[in-house]
């Protein structure tokens, strides 16, 4: 399995170095970078989701739902990012243990 | 939502501009994603992997989701060339980051090749939710983040493949519900606009209607399609 790590690990570092290799002048199009400022929202919104919702491939509505609830509500009231972590995890782990 | 314009609810407050506060909500990132290392390193070599194979991952691939698809390939018995595409698939959303990164660091060459390595999901958020602050802080927040990540996350792993998994599940003690929490309080203050809100409410939407037909990681990768739709008069 090296062969496997190795290759793979290159390559998904070569993905990661492609965004910084491209040449400008295909980046430079308004259109192009309207879309570059949208890709990491879209695909962070999408995880964001996956990460509350998502089970393998069910999607299941627990305790991290509540949770995130919770930390929305710490947000609006401008609650440190600390205290907003903080929060959302011992929602969950208080549901759980009830 | 007013988010955008400072009102008295922006949740962006909550994001700290000192340096000293962005080091802070860094090495938050860290511990939790730490955390999640200790699972991976746990997981790795229960999958077949050596503990040298299980670090050098982490070391070397340094992307949670790709090293996660990679085992379960292995774990199941599935051949080296699946593990390398599985893996290189979710790799792809890193790809889109970097156009990102790269735009709003412009690092220079030299610093690009570590910039590369640390571009993830986490120090792409914190640098994207810096970087709109009255104070801009996206290069110390990106730095930092992947810093700390990139510690933690590797001393995670070997902890965690030398079979000191005693602290169990990262969901015992909430951490699975952490992630969530973190990412909403970095995404929150990047929705600075009606056509963004639309971004995120239907990449979401896209990421859970996927969630049941897609392996994991596919689903997420599928919303980078989701900005095409909202191009319309974009100027």
């Amino acid at each position: 399995m090296w062969v496997a790590v190795l290759v793979s690990s290159a390559l998904c570092y070569a993905l990661k170095a492609l965004g910084f290799v491209i040449p400008e002048r295909y980046l430079d199009r308004p259109v192009v970078k309207h879309l570059v400022a949208m890709f990491p929202v879209a695909l962070l919104s999408a995880l964001l989701a996956v990460v509350t919702v998502g089970h393998g491939m069910t999607v299941v509505v627990d305790a991290r739902l509540a949770a995130l609830a919770a930390a929305a509500v710490a947000l609006l009231l401008r609650a440190p990012f600390l205290v907003v972590v903080l929060v959302g995890a011992a929602t969950a782990a208080l549901i759980r243990a009830l | 939502m007013s988010i955008a314009d400072g009102s008295p609810a922006d949740p962006a407050e909550s994001l700290d501009d000192t340096p000293r506060g962005v080091v802070i909500e860094a090495v938050t990132i860290g511990l939790t994603t730490g955390a999640y290392g200790v699972s991976f390193g746990a997981l790795s070599v229960t999958s077949g992997l050596s503990l040298w194979q299980t670090v050098a991952l982490s070391a070397l691939m340094f992307t949670g989701a790709s090293q996660f698809a990679l085992i379960s390939v292995v774990s199941t018995g599935g051949s080296a060339a699946a593990a390398v595409v599985g893996s290189t698939l979710l790799g792809v959303r890193n790809l889109f980051y970097g156009l990102r990164i790269r735009q709003i660091l412009q690092p220079s060459p030299a610093l690009s090749v570590p910039a590369a390595h640390l571009t993830i999901d986490e120090s792409t958020a914190m640098a994207l939710a810096h970087h709109g602050r009255p104070v801009p802080r996206a290069a110390l927040a990106f730095w930092s983040t992947g810093a700390s990540i990139y510690v933690l996350w590797n001393l995670g792993t070997a902890v965690g493949a030398l079979g000191a998994s005693s602290i169990g599940d990262p969901a015992r003690w909430g951490l699975d519900a952490a992630v969530p929490a973190a990412f909403l309080a970095l995404l929150w203050p990047q929705i600075t606009s009606r056509r963004l809100l639309g971004v995120a409410v239907v990449s979401a939407f896209v990421g859970i209607a996927l969630t049941p037909v897609l392996s994991p990681g596919l689903p997420v990768l599928c919303a980078a399609l989701v900005p095409l739709l909202f191009l319309r008069g974009a100027s």
